[in-house]
């Protein structure tokens, strides 16, 4: 009953019912080909790229294009792999995603809760935000950066996602916390509880879903950044700089087999989180967290 | 008595400035690293900047050098090819995907995911899979040669006036899924007793989507519109990854001449103001949207 609801009453006859698969089955196609031929192609021997059928599977399995990936790869102008980037990724993203997400909760509950005169101003100002295209503060951004000595910085990468992350997290936990009742806040405030345990006791418990959200959101942006870290990265590259100077590398024998294993050694830490939380993701899109 | 009552005075007030403490970096660094920067970077578009910025004020000649260079016009025409594509083709693609996943598929579970991943992808990911893909010499063309179709002829990637259409097809490939999950969950939403009144009175399966679905899902196509518009304005990884603005400069997009001027081009003055025409952009087509959404719920 509750499963029948959900989809629309339209009936469909069976000749278009296997229409309906088909085009179904044609798309999950499109949309698996080339990750699938990235991934067969990461497991053979270049000879067999270079002469051979890339839909094919390998006939010599081979793991070595993920170890000279990973460890011995020339990136840019070091045979380092793609290890070390990948290290500076991680040191940039967890910082950056903890930090966005506890500002956007506690400016989300402020904003609803705690509103007082001039704060919708503020968050249209936020929102907007989210949207310039990074091309406008990449300039200053710059400068600063030089100026208070992170440029080339893990850290500085960092402070740049946090500050441009926050109108985002912002706005799904204000989105979300503005349908949580404000009478139990009320209540709460006239027993005595203060701001922070209020927030502690009250709203906390109840922003697991949004959390996901938030956290995934920010995630697979930050991880997948590339304008802000190759404007920004110098010596502290995150993964996908790293990724782009090895596929686009001019010297030598161009190693598909190698660009490939980087390739998705680069995805993986995305399309992990998504495969383990994206089901909640798309819950929370759904209950319309994502409204901008 | 007098005592309790100043005392309260201070607790409430303390309890009405925590709030405000609280909003204040968020506010502070939105402040600074935006609005102050968007100013600066105004500021810069106006000066004669080449590669240090400089505070000389030279008035609009920047915007006329711009708007006289042949770069800038490949690039904004390119970008009106690219999103007017991207745009309606990712809704089209969308759309139809959920309509046809909403009609009680066995499997949905399974495919959903399918159509979803490349949005957990960067846009290198997706350029480094699909410039090969692409590739005539080793990728699909060589491929349906293999195969025995010798005739078959796909060289886009390397061809002047069609490369921008890869850049399409990639795009298309990473967000359409997104755009999919969006229109599902307004599909979901919407009450079956409408639909089951209207096919009591004899609509078809095609007038239903016509006439009330469709017309139904104007939020979720308001939604999908200005994501993917802005999504377009700032495309700038795919291009780098996929073409690297070539062959020459036939998919340059704004977002890659900005950064090519401005960086290694020593002309930061004409980086700015095409910074500028891109924030005036999206600020176009963001700003409607944000005031209604705004208005809605306060």
């Amino acid at each position: 009953m509750s499963g029948a609801t959900q989809d629309t009453a339209v009936r469909t006859s069976g000749f278009s019912r296997t229409l309906i698969y088909l085009v179904l089955l044609l798309f999950a196609l499109f949309f698996l080909l080339p990750f699938f031929v990235m991934l067969v192609n990461s497991l053979k021997p270049l000879s067999e790229i270079t002469g051979g059928n890339m839909m094919a599977l390998p006939q010599h399995w081979t793991i070595e294009p993920w170890l000279s990936a990973w460890s011995t790869a020339q990136i840019g102008v070091e045979p380092t792999g793609l290890k070390p980037y990948f290290v500076n990724s991680i040191m940039m993203v967890v910082p950056a995603v903890a930090i966005s997400t506890v500002f956007g909760a506690l400016n989300g509950y402020v904003l609803t809760k705690w509103r007082f005169r001039g704060d919708s101003i503020l968050f249209g100002l936020m929102l907007f935000s989210c949207f310039i295209p990074f091309q406008i503060v990449l300039i200053p951004m710059a400068m600063v950066l030089g100026k208070i000595g992170l440029a080339g910085s893990v850290q500085g990468l960092v402070l740049v996602h946090v500050v441009y992350g926050i109108g985002f997290t912002t706005l799904y936990y204000r989105n979300y916390y503005a349908s949580f009742p404000t009478e139990l806040v009320r209540a709460a405030m006239i027993d005595g509880a203060g701001f922070f345990r209020i927030f502690w006791r009250i709203m906390l418990p109840v922003s697991g879903p949004i959390t996901v959200v938030s956290v995934i959101w920010q995630f697979t942006n930050i991880w997948n950044d590339f304008l802000f870290g190759a404007s920004f990265g110098g010596q502290s590259q995150p993964m996908t700089v790293a990724l782009n100077n090895l596929v686009q590398s001019s010297t030598g024998v161009k190693e598909y087999n190698v660009h490939f294993a980087g390739a998705i050694l680069a995805a993986v830490p995305t399309l992990f989180v998504y495969i383990v939380a994206g089901r909640y993701f798309v819950r929370g899109l759904m209950a319309g967290s994502v409204k901008g | 008595m007098a005592f309790s009552t100043s005392g309260v005075d201070i607790r409430t007030r303390l309890q009405d400035l925590i709030p405000k403490l609280v909003l204040s970096p968020s506010i502070a660094a939105m402040m600074i690293f935006v609005y102050g920067f968007i100013v600066f970077t105004v500021y810069l578009s106006f000066t004669n900047s080449k590669m240090l910025p400089s505070y000389d004020l030279i008035g609009f000649e920047n915007y006329a050098k711009l708007w006289a260079l042949s770069a800038w016009w490949t690039a904004v025409s390119n970008l009106a090819i690219f999103a007017s594509l991207y745009i309606v083709i990712c809704t089209a693609i969308g759309l139809t995907l959920a309509i046809l996943l909403d009609q009680k598929i066995r499997g949905e579970g399974v495919l959903r995911p399918i159509y979803l991943y490349p949005m957990a992808l960067s846009f290198i990911v997706t350029g480094t899979a699909w410039k090969w893909f692409l590739d005539p010499g080793i990728g699909l063309e060589n491929t349906m040669h293999l195969w025995g179709w010798q005739s078959f002829h796909f060289g886009w990637i390397k061809d002047r006036n069609m490369a921008i259409y890869t850049i399409v097809i990639a795009a298309v490939w990473q967000t359409s899924g997104f755009v999919m999950a969006m229109f599902l969950a307004g599909l979901r939403g919407i009450d079956n007793e409408i639909l089951r009144a209207a096919q009591i009175d004899g609509a078809s399966n095609w007038q239903l989507y016509r006439r009330i679905v469709i017309p139904m899902l104007r939020p979720a196509f308001m939604s999908a519109f200005v994501i993917l518009s802005h999504l377009a304005v700032k495309s700038y990884d795919l291009v780098v990854a996929l073409t690297g603005g070539g062959p020459g400069r036939a998919t340059e997009l704004p977002a890659t001449f900005m950064y090519s001027y401005t960086f290694t081009r020593n002309s930061m003055g004409i980086g700015a103001s095409s910074a500028v025409i891109m924030l005036m952009t999206i600020a176009a087509i963001m700003t409607p949207y944000l005031y209604a959404e705004l208005k809605e719920k306060p």
